[in-house]
């Protein structure tokens, strides 16, 4: 990657390219590698789109995530449409949709009505609520005029929940505990990983030691014998961030062995050798010098660290050992879609699944971008 | 076949790699011959398309390679001409030229054997896949090999791993497989290059002497005049992939004709040569593969450049005297002699 | 390679200690102990149990001793006499109850290996000797697809598929009311027809991640030169490739191996939850939720000795087919 980067950097005309090419900073040469990563690109807009979506998920999200409506209960996605049936533009609208009860088996059934349009309107007033827990509010970035109609355009639950609703703020718990997570396990595994690069022998090989130990535990089974003994009864939010420091205890080897590699390679580096003759410190090698020639592997590592938080909670809550209701995650989401039953009838409660899909592999492709970016000598 | 029938007989190979960037002819017009029996040195500075040209023998090229013309004419002693260009690159008889008449030692003795297998095994794999001997017999061959290349202990070598070799001890290896099945040609590249200077001059002495007892022919490729002059019997000096001056070695060394061949001589340091004088590097920069210069590939950096003529036309190969070839403009004007140099 | 072994084997003694002292702290997690679990197992069948029974119990099953008395208790019943200690919810000894299902989760979990490398290599290594073709970019495309899907979703998805399209339920093992009947050709179908989903689930997540390393690893390997002296030698490109690159590409892997057992343990818990299938997971997860702490600590404990011994399985063959990593 990097001979052809360097051949041929960017769009600009040869003679400048060269020399803004001698001229670029690291920092520079290393976005540049990135943009070539074109699914990095995309992957990092998708990111976030989806981050600021769960950052103002308050308004974003049509409605309250946890509003019953009986008479809505398991209903069908409702999609956009611009033109009605006989091609006449009307902005984007959905369907109406009729509920009648199969007279055999007493089972719900939705009918599309052509002929009630509901035009959708942004910026709309609707249910209240405190933005962050502390700014009230009540605008929605779209919804029906009429407040009382509802627009489901990701279908409703077993509840008659809006499934939109739900998965934008559910993200904002999944999404959060990933960050969260690799921040834990970053500490940890920073601290470790340098710890044992640094000084080597008998320190490192404790840590390499305990670093094998615990990635020789299934990790399932010890998260979900470590998230069972959470009592039930605790605070959600206690219970959040329990299980997100749980998750970090265990996926920060990965972070550490990275950092202890590079650490490794570092050491033996002339002006690492320099500055300890000169006198400085051990933590100020550390801190000052070995670090930051390290951020971009770094960086690169907890991109690609996200996915396992984001996948250890889904799978958690998923089981039920994780978050339980009230609480919405995308694990939690999930647990409704674990009936064949429920599935068949209303398949679009797998919604959830597919953004974790996406999010996840958004974080890897990101992760890999930024890796090959990093490494002056990738191919 | 008579004595002078070449073994090998390479005629305007042309070899290029297509990549987004443009065309690299790596090798244009080449023509090289070696008769049997006969040491072949190749010189020139990295990247000159040496290693390219001797591949082509053997059909060993890069993936990206295209041989785009010229023949490679090879004659087995069994009779029969092949031209080695046409053949399929994984085909059958390729497959069987390899190793079996035409054996290749490369540069990197720690890298060019496999880490998985014992020393024994991979001597004794050309060896089964040619000559069809059983375990036993194949076994007994590959002894025998070690021994001949002086490879010290050789029954216990047979059952070494290469990382448990020194580097002249990985080349003695190389070298006993390729002489595995006794080609009649052996391709050389480089290898003394990443040896230090005491295991080269023992390398250099073996296969001097192997070719002395086994009367193949060798190709043998190197940066180096002093190497040369030493094993081979005749030059070739090799630039931006083609042959610029080739010739018996001893014509060279005392009457180097090509302006490069003059500038590559100066530039090493030679025994008995007076001490005082500099040594001079050739002055310049390879140019770039992508954008080859006018006229001789050579102008931008000859001292002896004409102006007018060597900027604007390719230099035409002229015969001289002896056996000899020369590729350059200051000869065309006076076809007999060539200016008085030396 | 004597001296390897002996060393390998060594290290993993203080490993299983470790393991095994990590399985004593889950059983030990939950507020309270065995014995107020029990007495509220027997309140709530209706028992009164007054306060000086509950002590009786505890003195009983030396609960009130220190905490290394009780994990040397433990231990020694496990390593000694293959006690794992009782389950509270099911009445009867660990040891009844987990042998069969463990045996299943390694039969599933260790096919679904075989299967991953039996798919994974071959394409890994077609991909790596025809870089950029059409199929490489298809193989390309699956892997990075594979490494998105949790098993749990893939399982859930198959499920629906299955049941949607070729209108088969495919969860459990068999159909309900084969349970009973004894083995016959129609009851081999019968679980063939169901085993396909947590095989197929398994394999693809390893799959797709194989075929990256490998991959990786071989488009490294191609490019050395001991490659080229190996076709040099005459050999054919099909006995160059599996004979030496392949060979090397294959070493980093193999010492994965035993990661990879954790990681399909690990997705076997939590597909066969989904599947319904009776392997350790969903008696695993009804352990946990019950606060059945002997059960759940068995479980754990047995798993993590399995990937403790698929390491040292992975890293003994390793050093048979490396012989640069036996000199360690
Ligand atoms: N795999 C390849 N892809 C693209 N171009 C190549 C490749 N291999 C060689 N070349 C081109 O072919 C030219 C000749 O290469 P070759 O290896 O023959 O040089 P050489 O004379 O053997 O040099 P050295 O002394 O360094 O071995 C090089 O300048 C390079 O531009
Ligand atoms: S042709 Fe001209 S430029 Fe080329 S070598 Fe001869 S004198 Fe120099
Ligand atoms: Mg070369």
């Amino acid at each position: 990657m990097t001979d052809t980067t360097l051949i041929n950097p960017t769009p600009i005309e040869t003679n400048d390219a060269k020399e803004a090419l001698y001229r670029a900073t690291p920092r520079q040469l290393m976005w540049w590698r990135f943009r070539k990563h074109k699914l990095a690109v995309v992957s990092l807009c998708v990111l976030v789109f989806a981050y600021l979506t769960i950052a103002f998920a308050e308004f974003t999200a049509p409605y309250d995530p946890y509003e019953i409506t009986e008479m809505a209960t398991m209903q069908p996605p409702q999609s956009v449409h611009l033109f009605d049936e006989e091609w006449n533009f009307q902005g984007p609208f959905v369907y109406g949709l009729k509920r009648a009860r199969d007279l055999e088996t007493a089972a719900v059934i939705y009918t599309v009505d052509t002929d009630d349009i509901v035009p959708l309107h942004f910026f709309v007033a609707g249910s209240d609520y405190l933005f962050w827990g502390l700014i009230p509010g009540s605008f929605h970035l779209f919804g029906a005029e009429d407040p009382d109609t509802h627009i489901y355009l990701l279908g409703t639950d077993t509840l008659g929940r809006d499934l939109l609703s739900r998965l934008i703020h559910g993200g904002r718990t999944t999404l959060t505990i990933g960050i969260l997570g690799v921040f834990f396990s970053f500490l940890i595994g920073i601290t470790l990983g340098s710890i044992s690069g640094y000084y080597g022998g008998r320190i490192d090989a404790a840590i390499q030691r305990l670093m094998e130990f615990i990635r020789s535990i299934p990790t399932i089974p010890l998260w979900m014998g470590l998230a069972a003994a959470l009592p039930v009864e605790w605070d959600p939010l206690f219970v959040y961030f329990l299980i997100t420091i749980l998750l970090s205890l265990i996926s920060w080897t990965h972070l550490a062995r990275t950092v202890r590699g590079s650490f490794l390679s570092l050491r033996g580096e002339d002006y690492v050798l320099a500055a300890r003759l000169l006198g400085a410190s051990e933590k100020r090698i550390i801190t000052k010098h070995m670090l930051p020639a390290m951020t971009s592997y770094i960086i690169a590592a907890v991109t690609l660290s996200v996915p396992e938080m984001i996948l250890g909670e889904t799978a958690l809550s998923f089981l039920g050992l994780g978050l339980r209701p009230p609480v919405v995650s995308w694990g939690v989401l999930l647990q409704e879609a674990q009936n064949l039953r429920v599935i068949v009838q209303a398949p679009w409660l797998l919604l959830p699944g597919l953004a974790i899909v996406i999010i996840v592999l958004s974080f890897n492709f990101l992760g890999d971008g930024l890796r090959d970016a990093a490494d002056p000598y990738g191919r | 076949m008579t004595e002078d029938t070449p073994l090998v007989e390479i005629t305007d190979l042309g070899v290029e790699f297509r990549m987004r960037e443009g065309v690299v002819r790596a090798v244009d017009g080449v023509s090289l011959h070696v008769r049997k029996g006969e040491v072949l040195g190749i010189v020139g500075e990295s990247g000159s398309g040496k290693s390219i040209s001797v591949r082509s023998i053997m059909q060993l090229l890069p993936k990206t390679a295209v041989l785009s013309r010229g023949s490679v004419l090879f004659r087995p002693p069994c009779g029969g001409e092949i031209d080695i260009a046409k053949l399929d690159r994984k085909g059958k008889e390729i497959r069987s030229l390899r190793s079996r008449h035409i054996g290749m030692i490369f540069q990197e003795p720690m890298t060019a054997l496999s880490p998985v297998h014992t020393i024994g095994r991979q001597v004794m794999t050309p060896i089964r896949l040619h000559l069809g001997l059983g375990k036993k017999a194949a076994r007994d061959r590959a002894r025998e090999l070690l021994q001949l290349v002086q490879m010290p202990r050789p029954d216990q070598m047979l059952d070494a791993y290469p990382h448990e070799l020194s580097g002249g001890m990985r080349q003695r290896a190389m070298i006993a497989i390729a002489l595995a099945c006794n080609p009649s040609l052996l391709i050389a590249d480089e290898p003394t290059t990443a040896l230090d200077v005491t295991t080269e001059a023992q390398i250099l002495d073996l296969l001097k002497s192997l070719q002395e007892r086994l009367g193949m022919a060798i190709i043998f490729i190197t940066h180096n005049f002093g190497v040369v002059a030493d094993i081979a019997d005749r030059i070739a000096v090799m630039y931006m992939g083609r042959v610029v001056e080739s010739g018996p070695v001893d014509d060279i060394f005392e009457k180097p004709q090509h302006p490069y061949t003059r500038a590559l001589m100066a530039s090493v340091p030679r025994l008995g040569a007076e001490r005082r004088r500099r040594l001079t590097t050739i002055p310049g920069m390879v140019p770039d593969p992508f954008e080859l210069p006018k006229g001789c590939s050579f102008h931008t950096r000859c001292s002896e450049a004409v102006a007018g003529t060597c900027d604007r036309l390719d230099a035409p190969l002229i015969d001289l005297a002896g056996g000899r070839n020369v590729r350059c403009h200051l000869h065309s004007q006076n076809q007999t002699g060539g200016p008085d140099v030396g | 390679m004597l001296a390897y072994l002996t060393k390998r084997l060594f290290w993993s003694i203080p490993m299983l200690i470790a393991v095994s002292i990590v399985a004593f702290i889950i059983i030990q997690l939950p507020p309270g102990d065995y014995a107020t679990a029990y007495v509220a197992e027997l309140r709530h069948q209706g028992d009164t149990v007054d306060p000086l029974m509950e002590q009786e119990i505890r003195v009983h099953f030396g609960l009130d001793k220190p905490i290394y008395v009780q994990y040397w208790w433990w231990i020694s019943g496990i390593v000694l006499h293959g006690d794992f200690g009782q389950s509270l919810d099911y009445n009867m000894p660990v040891s009844n109850l987990i042998w069969a299902r463990l045996g299943l989760t390694l039969a599933i979990s260790i096919t679904s290996l075989l299967l991953t490398w039996l798919i994974a290599i071959p394409i890994g290594v077609y991909s790596a000797t025809r870089q950029y073709s059409a199929l490489d970019y298809v193989f390309t495309i699956f892997g990075f697809i594979g490494r998105g899907f949790p098993e749990f979703l893939t399982a859930l998805v198959l499920m629906w598929l299955a049941y949607s399209w070729l209108n088969m339920d495919v969860g459990g093992l068999m159909s309900a009311g084969m349970e009973q009947q004894p083995w016959s050709f129609a009851k081999v179908i019968d679980v063939a027809s169901h085993i396909w989903v947590p095989l197929v689930v398994l394999a693809t997540s390893g799959t797709a991640g194989l075929i990256r390393v490998v991959r990786a690893n071989m488009l490294d390997e191609l490019n050395k030169p001991y490659v080229e002296t190996a076709y040099a030698q005459g050999l054919s490109e099909r006995r160059v490739v599996w004979g030496y690159p392949v060979r090397v590409a294959l070493n980093p892997f193999i010492s994965t191996i035993g990661w990879a057992l954790p990681s399909l343990i690990s997705g076997d818990v939590i597909t066969a939850v989904v599947l319904n299938l009776p392997t350790t997971g969903p008696l695993l997860l009804r352990a946990l939720k019950n606060q059945d702490m002997y059960l759940a600590g068995s479980f754990i404990l047995i798993l993590s000795v399995f990937t403790i011994i698929g390491t040292l399985i992975s890293d003994i063959l390793l050093a048979l087919s490396d012989p640069r990593v036996r000199r360690g």
